[in-house]
């Protein structure tokens, strides 16, 4: 007995020339198009209720977003509670990453920041303390507060974008490196721009995408 | 009992409370005299949060609930006992997720269940993860331990909303008795609000066994969650010319169609302008398939027209989708010369799997009417409409049933189609059966076909029947395809059809195999029957009368259509053991990650 159905066979079939990229989008086949992964700034501001924050780091986890780091803490509003991400993603992930922070409840709003926002990162550097002048004039040269010192341990506090963070534990680790602790990213947009508000729910989705065009944002925060 | 309540509340805590209650006062006294003044004089106020839940469910219209009792759950079925909510026992709480899932899928309205805590939520996570992936509304209430001992790895403890957190729209932790009520009906709203999904509210037992006299409010969303209703216009224009100008347009119906009511306005839609009509399987009763335009299911097992028109489209309106992978085989050369107008209420939908040119967020009865409004002049595509035709007769759906072989299983799905009424309700389980049951029933009317598709969950189908079965009208049949292996899973559930007396047909497709497993073996494992062979099956005709249900067994041609008539006839719960073919497979197929267009028909071209 036969075994399937009838029809011409797959080889016979006609096939399209055309072609998709990972992301599901059109391309040339001869021009094989990739989004190459960027780093941005998502900020979110969320209802402060209890597990909102779980919500949000489940969110990326179970998504696979590329996350490089979260921060989170009250704004001025007392019911209000602000998010900031750090992500790596193409630009159809960034985009994916703020609708799906988006359809959260307890999201308020969501926006990807300007590439010219200010994104602070605070570092404790514990370091070896046997040669105290120069750890001070290192700590003078990134604009770092000693905040503890004892015989063998001096403790710096650096504050700035993360590659000035980077660079101060670069210099800082010829003293021998005891300990560091790092906050991750927050940010604020500049000037009288909104960073995330009640007032702004964000760009609708259709209008984000219709053209196809994203912001570049700068690698610097 | 005076002293076991002293020991657990220290006194600090009283003293903390009589703060809260000290200023709290007259805000309570003002909104009483509010609530007392609107209050439906017919009924009692409430005076517990196990109350208010229920008044909560009461004011959403809620008539039935799926569940099962338990220690923690227990005030609220206290409170249950006085409404006119039917609650339906079930033997099993994953049963009760599938019930209410189904409820919701036929009815339109949220399904509810109620399970306690610890086993009894953690029974309930399957439904509620396949209600998630299919967007059915669902609202799960769950007991949870007394707060105090939240934490504590209590008796039947388990963080219910930390595990449903993943696979819920939303959920909440119940933590005021005054709150409760309200709680319960946002949660109602907002799973059938925008795209319906699953919602769970956790229920301490001191805050439902707690005293209040604050009603519920009525069911609304919260602030926060908005939904856009209707789509850009400029970018309605721009598809509306593209769809004009297109050469070989097609549409694809998904679940959203259905869910939002769209599909008589996708049947218009359709129609007027000539367009071939493909549907997922979640979209599938959306538009009819013996109409002319119709090219049924597309995807993994989708028939081969559907598959070569997805394929080769120049224009794809989608509608309702998110484009699964079972749909789209691998994303290269999925739809590939297509450029997509997508039309979805979610915008994270919009570009998540498949790039949107035409991207329109909105509601899907609304979007159409706006596309129906903008596009001036059908597409001229009568080649295409032809070609598609052509494919219909070249890859049809027809197969070889020989008297002496055994009994064929799209035959069984054919004579079941054949035997009941338009509008009767398909419910599956998951493997083989199902796939014939897609292909081989067709489907003119939405909320008739319902199965797990996102998750894909065997065992989904007899407790989806009986859920189907109360939110069905009464001339409606219920039919249960079901495979041996997805029946084993749930079918505890006979003895609520019979307690209950459910008219319902279940036609167990026994093939003593989990058989899509072995059809995969037989494909891509060298035949290797690891662990997919059932031969220890048991006489379910027989099963079923142990249950009290009527028993039925088809093992040829000849009792086919006399034994399936006896079944539907008989006024309640019956199974029919349909001894099928045992290796029979289903074609078309796409291999997992494949191309659509390169679909075998048989297991020579995998
Ligand atoms: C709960 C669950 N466990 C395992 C699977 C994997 N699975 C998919 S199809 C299938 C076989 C189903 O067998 P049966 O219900 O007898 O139906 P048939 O394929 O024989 O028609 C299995 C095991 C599943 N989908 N769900």
């Amino acid at each position: 007995m036969k075994r399937g159905l009838d029809g011409p066979e797959p080889e016979t079939r006609p096939t399209p020339a055309g072609r998709r990229n990972k992301q599901g989008i059109r391309i040339d086949p001869e021009i094989e198009v990739t989004h190459e992964p960027r780093r941005t700034v998502i900020s979110a501001l969320v209802e402060h209720e209890p597990g909102v924050l779980s919500d949000v780091s489940g969110l990326f986890s179970r998504r696979q977003f590329n996350i490089e780091s979260l921060t989170v803490g009250p704004t001025e509003d007392d019911e209000r509670a602000r998010i900031t991400i750090v992500v790596e993603e193409p630009d159809p992930g960034i985009d994916q990453v703020e609708k799906q922070l988006r359809k959260l409840v307890p999201v308020i709003s969501v926006r990807e920041l300007e590439p010219d926002a200010m994104r602070r990162e605070l570092a404790l550097i514990k370091v070896d303390a046997e040669r105290p002048a120069e750890v001070a004039a290192v700590a003078d040269m990134y604009n770092a507060k000693t905040v503890d010192s004892s015989p063998e341990t001096a403790t710096v506090e650096v504050t700035g974008a993360r590659q000035k963070i980077e660079a101060a534990i670069d210099t800082f680790s010829q003293f021998g490196i005891r300990e560091i602790s790092r906050t991750g990213t927050t940010a604020l947009a500049r000037g009288t721009d909104r960073t995330a508000g009640s007032d702004s729910t964000g760009q609708p989705a259709d209008e984000a995408n219709y053209d196809g065009q994203y912001t570049e944002t700068a690698t610097n925060d | 009992m005076s002293e076991r309540a002293a020991k657990v509340s220290p006194p600090d805590d009283e003293q903390d409370d009589d703060q809260i209650t000290d200023s709290a006062a007259p805000d309570a006294a003002t909104e009483d005299d509010a609530a007392a003044g609107d209050a439906d004089t017919t009924l009692d106020p409430v005076t517990s949060g196990a109350e208010a839940v229920v008044r909560a469910l009461e004011n959403a219209g809620v008539e039935y609930a799926f569940g099962v009792q338990g220690g923690a759950i227990m005030p609220v079925y206290d409170a249950l006992y006085d409404s006119d909510i039917r609650h339906v026992t079930m033997a099993h709480e994953q049963g009760a997720a599938h019930a209410a899932d189904a409820y919701g899928i036929v009815s339109g309205e949220p399904g509810v269940c109620l399970a306690t805590s610890g086993p009894g939520a953690t029974n309930l996570v399957t439904g509620i993860a396949d209600a998630d992936m299919d967007s059915d509304p669902l609202l799960a209430l769950t007991g949870q331990v007394p707060t105090e001992f939240v934490g504590n790895d209590a008796f039947q403890e388990t963080d219910t909303t930390g595990v449903t957190t993943p696979i819920t729209k939303d959920n909440t932790f119940a933590s005021d008795s005054d709150r409760v009520g309200s709680d319960v009906s946002e949660a109602f709203a907002l799973a059938g609000a925008g795209r319906p999904g699953p919602t769970l509210v956790d229920l301490p037992k001191d805050i439902t066994n707690g005293e209040t006299d604050r009603e519920p409010d009525d069911p609304k969303v919260p602030d926060t969650y908005q939904v856009q209703e209707r789509a850009d216009p400029e970018i309605v224009a721009a598809a509306a010319e593209r769809i004009e100008n297109a050469d070989r347009p097609a549409m694809l119906l998904g679940g959203g169609v259905i869910k939002g009511e769209a599909s008589e306005a996708c049947r218009e839609f359709a129609i007027e302008h000539e367009i071939p009509v493909i549907t997922t399987m979640p979209g599938i009763g959306a538009f009819p398939e013996d109409h002319e335009l119709s090219l049924e299911m597309a995807g993994m097992h989708g028939t081969g027209y559907a598959n070569m028109a997805i394929t080769h489209c120049d224009t794809l309106i989608g509608i309702g989708t998110r484009f699964d992978d079972r749909l789209t085989g691998g994303i290269e050369t999925f739809a590939p010369d297509a450029e997509l107008i997508h039309v979805d209420i979610d915008p994270a939908e919009i570009s998540k799997n498949i790039h949107a040119d035409y991207p329109l967020v909105g509601d899907a009865e609304t979007v159409v009417e706006q596309l129906s409004e903008a596009v001036d002049a059908a597409p001229e595509a009568t080649k295409w409409r032809a070609q598609c035709q052509q494919w219909k007769s070249d890859y049809s759906m027809a197969y070889d049933a020989p008297e002496d072989e055994p009994v064929q299983p799209e035959f069984v799905v054919e004579a079941l189609d054949e035997a009941t009424s338009d509008r009767a309700i398909v419910t599956t389980g998951v493997g083989q059966h199902q796939m014939w049951a897609c292909q081989y029933w067709t489907y003119t009317e939405p909320r008739t076909w319902v199965s797990s598709h996102g998750l894909g969950t065997m065992g989904y189908g007899l407790p989806s029947a009986i859920g189907a079965r109360l939110a069905a009208d009464d001339d409606q049949e219920v039919v249960c395809i079901d495979g041996d292996g997805s029946f084993l899973m749930t079918l505890q559930g006979l003895s609520v059809a019979v307690r209950e007396n459910l008219d319902i047909t279940v036609a167990v497709l026994n093939n003593e195999y989990i058989g899509m497993v072995r059809q995969w073996q037989d494909a891509f494992f060298d035949g290797r029957h690891s662990a997919s062979d059932y031969h220890w099956m048991p006489e379910f005709d027989k099963l079923a009368e142990a249950f009290g249900a009527s028993g039925y067994r088809i093992d040829d041609y000849d009792d086919v259509a006399e034994t399936i008539d006896a079944a539907i006839a008989y006024d309640g719960p019956s199974v029919i053991d349909v001894h099928i073919d045992p290796d029979a497979n289903v074609y078309p197929m796409v291999p997992s990650g494949g191309d659509n267009g390169q679909f075998a028909l048989t297991e020579d071209q995998l």
